[in-house]
């Protein structure tokens, strides 16, 4: 049995004694999580924080049998998406509309600021790439965001998605295919952009 | 307009999947694992102090002290701990309490400062047990059947010497004060009998008295004046050696002469 197996049932019997265990094997996951959805280290580490914090408390207040049939992954993934949600509401934080005009900004991300003179095909501009990209998932709706990342980042599956958006399996899967189309979308027009510049 | 004939190449919805799927993980900061037990009153950390006994480790969490340790070095105490909890501790980095400083130098402290510790994990036994050898008051001790009765369960002294052996909290909650009946000072979790004997010699029961007293069968001494016996050391050993006091070498013996168990270290039930 491995420890993400094992750790419902552990918990249930002496949380405070397993809890660090599951905090050291989820925390990276979860931070990347919030990261993914913040793009801002200090917002993820405080959602990634809380978010610890919540489950905790949630865990001391169920029934061991409650806590022996979690599925504790989606359930820690859903706490973060709340607490980042909370916390989006409260500071009116990143919370990027298709139609902002930040999208030229994200656009423009495309090109590395401290490197005016673009090498296209170097390793550098990969990586920079792949930030960038990043930089597009942020400014996609949230409905789309959390689908997406959920789904195609962290390879959940649409049922687990489903349960954690608490969205119908239907919805989740239009949600997630409407998200690559508009990514595609916004990478052709960031791309664009960079060919009129 | 055809906005789309000017892209320069349109990206497929695979290689998008395929570099969603690339994202590489982010570490979680070191400080982040720490902060939540912080918070959620999980944490723990340590000082290190002198003793009679030469250097302690003292542990603890918001929960309160969570283990007192001799070790040859922090790094030793830190595997002990881990070994012990199965969680990380983590040098303190605030003073200790008062409290625990003067307790830890002398041992003998008049105030009986009230401190909190964390004992999860225990059985409700061990804990009875140990909550109990902290009402000995210090320059006095107690026989392991003493616990056994005060608990409610006389027929375990056994289980008592285990769970005294077990204390995670040594020196603060006194199981150094719990003798043998017959006056032999018995085993000590830190450090053995020497440690035990050192401790109580600080804390002024003069452990050769309860031996010599023990030697020669007297298991209670009397009162005159009240009627009533007591432990040897009830009151501090001083007093009741030096003054005019009646041994007896069991409870039947004491209750013939006519007398009562006291009702400060209760030597038995009172009928």
């Amino acid at each position: 049995m491995t420890l993400e197996q094992a750790l419902p049932a552990s918990l249930a019997l002496d949380l405070d004694g397993c809890f660090e265990q599951l905090v050291s094997h989820y925390q990276d996951r979860l931070y990347s999580f919030a990261y993914r959805l913040t793009r801002n280290r200090e917002d993820a580490e405080e959602v990634a924080q809380d978010a610890f914090v919540r489950a905790y408390r949630a865990l001391k207040a169920y029934p061991s049998e409650r806590i022996r049939s979690l599925s504790m992954r989606a359930w820690l993934y859903q706490i973060t998406l709340n607490v980042t949600r909370n916390r989006l509401r409260g500071k009116k934080l990143r919370l990027v509309s298709m139609s902002a005009p930040n999208r030229n900004e994200a656009a423009a991300a495309f090109d590395a600021p401290d490197n005016p003179e673009r090498q296209p095909d170097s390793v550098l501009e990969k990586k920079e790439r792949r930030a960038n990209l990043a930089e597009l998932v942020a400014t996609l709706p949230e409905r789309y965001r959390s689908t997406l990342i959920l789904r195609y980042v962290e390879g959940l599956s649409l049922e687990e998605v489903a349960a954690i958006l608490k969205q119908p399996l239907g919805t989740v899967k239009s949600n997630a295919h409407r998200a690559v189309v508009a990514l595609r979308e916004l990478i052709s027009q960031s791309r664009h952009a960079e060919v009129k510049s | 307009m055809k906005p789309q004939s000017t892209y320069p190449r349109r990206v497929s919805s695979l290689a998008v999947l395929q570099a969603l799927r690339r994202f590489p993980e982010e570490k979680a900061p070191a400080t982040l694992l720490p902060a939540v037990l912080q918070r959620v009153g999980l944490a723990d950390t340590y000082w290190r102090l002198e003793s009679p006994i030469g250097p302690v480790y003292i542990a603890h969490s918001r929960a309160g002290i969570s283990m007192v340790s001799r070790a040859k070095s922090s790094a030793q105490f830190e595997r002990n701990f881990a070994k012990r909890y199965g969680r990380a501790v983590h040098p303190e980095t605030a003073a200790p309490p008062a409290a625990i400083r003067t307790l830890i130098r002398r041992l003998r402290s008049g105030e009986r400062p009230k401190l909190q510790f964390d004992l999860r994990g225990l059985s409700e036994f061990e804990r009875a047990v140990l909550m109990k050898a902290l009402e000995i008051p210090d320059g006095e001790v107690r026989p392991y059947t003493w616990i056994a009765r005060e608990i409610g369960r006389p027929e375990a002294v056994r289980a008592v010497g285990t769970a005294l052996g077990k204390n995670p909290v040594p020196l603060l909650i006194p199981c150094h004060r719990v003798v043998r009946s017959d006056g032999r000072i018995g085993q000590y979790s830190m450090g053995g009998t020497r440690n035990k004997r050192t401790l109580l010699t600080v804390e002024g029961a003069h452990p050769e008295t309860i031996e010599r007293l023990g030697g020669r069968g007297i298991r209670f001494l009397g009162n005159e004046k009240g009627h009533s016996f007591c432990y040897p050391t009830c009151g501090g050993i001083e007093t009741l050696v030096q003054s005019n006091k009646i041994a007896f070498r069991s409870e039947r013996e004491a209750r013939r002469a006519g007398y009562h168990p006291c009702q400060q270290c209760r030597p038995a039930m009172a009928s």
